[in-house]
């Protein structure tokens, strides 16, 4: 039972920090297009792009059934780590100073910018630039989301479980976002991402070994050791890079 | 053909993203632990192992290239 807890309780929180992380991206480039040009258009594009995305996991989560278990937790556990390793490897150059952090107001500023600026070009009755920005926005954010839900799903046999965690950060970044009438810049965008990230390379490493044939060492515990384990590798190179970094360059070093 | 151009590099940079040396690296270490197993060797170590130093790796290049 302690075994089926730890997996189901990391699940959720994975899906649910990695859905809000990519929401809160996706809800600065709505909010940027929806208030300079008007919501109808922008509105629009959101609820096509949504449609989309729940069509893909409609679509892909009843589909990967028919696959082996442990062929399909080989493929998603090599993508999962890929994919993983990337959000870890740039939250740690984020936080040792190598890589500047990611500034939602600026993104927010820039985004209204660029929609007042394009000209209006109307086409299905919609303004098209509104339409298609927040399309875009939302479906490229999505899609990061949708394969989260998928591999975390898939690969446990709880998709439902994995888009309950999405829906719930759907629920509470635009319940936020309606709230501050603004770009949610005061959430720890690295922080999350480092979280997920971890989260993300854990789940990666323990499907990926067992698709390979491994039994691990306490079944499911492992993926507490496996998270302890990369997160005390990552801290560790956050530390050494911070030094490096205040090395190489003292007065530039982040605080 | 430049939109099929886009398609396989919007992939690319969505799985394999800025440093494919970590993707092939993973690669390379799931097909060691498979053939372990085959061996009838529980290689249960050597994913989070290569893990690190495929992330130290990638980290230190990054670094260098920065700095």
């Amino acid at each position: 039972m302690g075994c089926v807890s730890t997996s189901t309780v990391l699940l959720i929180v994975g899906a649910f920090l990695a859905s809000a992380v990519e929401m809160v991206e996706a809800l600065t480039i709505v909010l940027g297009v929806g208030i300079v040009r008007g919501w109808r258009s922008t509105l629009i594009g959101v609820g096509a792009a949504t449609v989309v995305l729940a069509t893909l996991v409609a679509a892909l989560g009843p589909a990967l059934r028919v696959v082996p278990i442990g062929t399909l937790r080989l493929v998603v556990g090599a993508l999962l780590l890929a994919f993983g390793l990337q959000w870890l490897r740039k939250a740690i150059l984020r936080s040792s100073g190598f890589v500047s952090h990611k500034d939602e107001d600026a993104a927010f500023r820039r985004q209204r910018e660029q929609a007042a600026a394009a000209r209006r070009e109307e086409r299905a009755g919609l303004d098209w630039y509104s339409f298609t920005v927040a399309f875009k926005g939302v479906l490229l954010e999505g899609l990061e989301v949708v394969f989260i839900v998928i591999s975390f799903g898939s690969a446990q046999g709880r998709i439902g479980l994995a888009s309950a965690g999405a829906a719930a950060a759907f629920v509470l970044v635009i319940g936020a976002g309606v709230l501050a009438r603004g770009p949610l810049e005061r959430v720890p965008e690295n922080t999350i991402k480092f979280v997920v990230g971890l989260l993300l390379t854990t789940f990666g490493c323990f499907w990926g070994a067992e698709g390979a044939g491994v039994d691990w060492p306490g079944d499911e515990l492992s993926l507490l050791g496996v998270l302890a384990f990369l997160g005390a590798a990552s801290f560790m190179f956050v530390r050494v890079l911070r030094r490096r970094r205040l090395a190489v360059a003292p007065m530039e070093a982040p605080a | 053909m430049s939109y099929i151009r886009s398609f396989a590099l919007f992939w690319w940079n969505f799985v394999v993203g800025d440093d494919w040396r970590v993707a092939a690296g993973v690669a390379v270490a799931l097909g060691l632990t498979s053939l372990l197993t085959h061996e009838d060797v529980n290689a249960w170590w050597l994913l989070p192992l290569a893990i690190g130093l495929l992330l130290a790796g990638s980290l230190w290049r990054e670094a260098r290239r920065v700095s």
